[in-house]
């Protein structure tokens, strides 16, 4: 009987994981596109910036969960070893998504550039159950840059 | 209050530094937010009411750091780095910490 009961609630978390997921892939990518024009780089650090004309510390932050079906597979993968594809791609999704969410906030302050692009990226518990893994908060910081362009 | 994470203020030139200042937060979740959310976490996909957590949570942070440095004397804060952990279950840390500096 239990085990009726596991298998239906997996069948409904596989299936409304997948959508949730291929809809936020589906999302990520047009947002990606539609933000090609904006630079954006790891680096620049000890660069003296002496065309920008103001700058500010710009955020972008996620929590992101997996759905059970796929923390059910990473239990089986765990006992083999190997690759943990399908955590793979949660953390995939999350950074990309704070990416995302940091040029947004980049565009609507009318900022050229962002430079020295952090990304942090850690796990948390949401209750006491042993299998409770599989949610990630991601946080991707960098400073934003306006360059006057009329001189 | 200038705040970068790079080791200048565009436009502007150091004159004095005072040394690192910090800012934390810990925030636990609400208990009605964490049912809906422990709900939503069976299917997966984003936490909404985690995310407003982990924001009000780092502003908080930079809010702190903003006040140690002022308290320094100082007007802007270079090199700005975040640093998050798990304390325990439920409750997480972001910890902001940055060079506090006088810009002109």
């Amino acid at each position: 009987m239990n085990l009726i009961i596991l298998i239906i609630f997996l069948t409904i978390a596989f299936f409304y994981g997948r959508d949730i997921e291929e809809k936020h892939l589906k999302d990520l990518r047009v947002r990606e596109n539609s933000m090609k024009h904006l630079p954006w780089s790891s680096m620049g650090k000890k660069k003296v910036y002496i065309e920008a004309t103001e700058s500010e510390l710009l955020f972008g932050s996620v929590v992101i969960a997996q759905d059970k079906f796929k923390s059910f597979v990473a239990a089986f993968i765990n006992i083999l070893g190997g690759r943990v594809t399908v955590y793979e791609s949660l953390l995939d999704r999350g950074r990309r998504e704070a990416i995302c969410r940091l040029k947004e906030k980049a565009l609507s302050h009318k900022f050229d550039e962002i430079v020295n692009v952090r990304l942090q990226t850690s796990t948390i518990g949401i209750n006491k159950s042993k299998n409770a893994g599989g949610v990630i908060e991601v946080i991707a910081y960098g400073t934003g840059l306006k360059t006057q362009s009329e001189i | 209050m200038y705040l970068s994470n790079i080791e200048s203020v565009p436009g502007k030139t150091v004159v004095e530094f005072y040394g690192v200042a910090q800012g934390s937060s810990v925030r636990a979740k609400h208990l009605g937010k964490d049912f809906l959310a422990g709900l939503k976490n069976l299917f997966g996909g984003e936490l909404k009411a985690y995310t407003e957590l982990l924001n009000e949570s780092r502003e908080e942070a930079v809010e702190r750091l903003i006040k140690q440095a002022e308290s320094m004397g100082a007007n802007a804060i270079v090199n700005v780095r975040f640093s998050t952990s798990t304390i325990t279950v439920g409750a997480s840390e972001i910890f902001a910490y940055g060079t506090a500096v006088k810009v002109q």
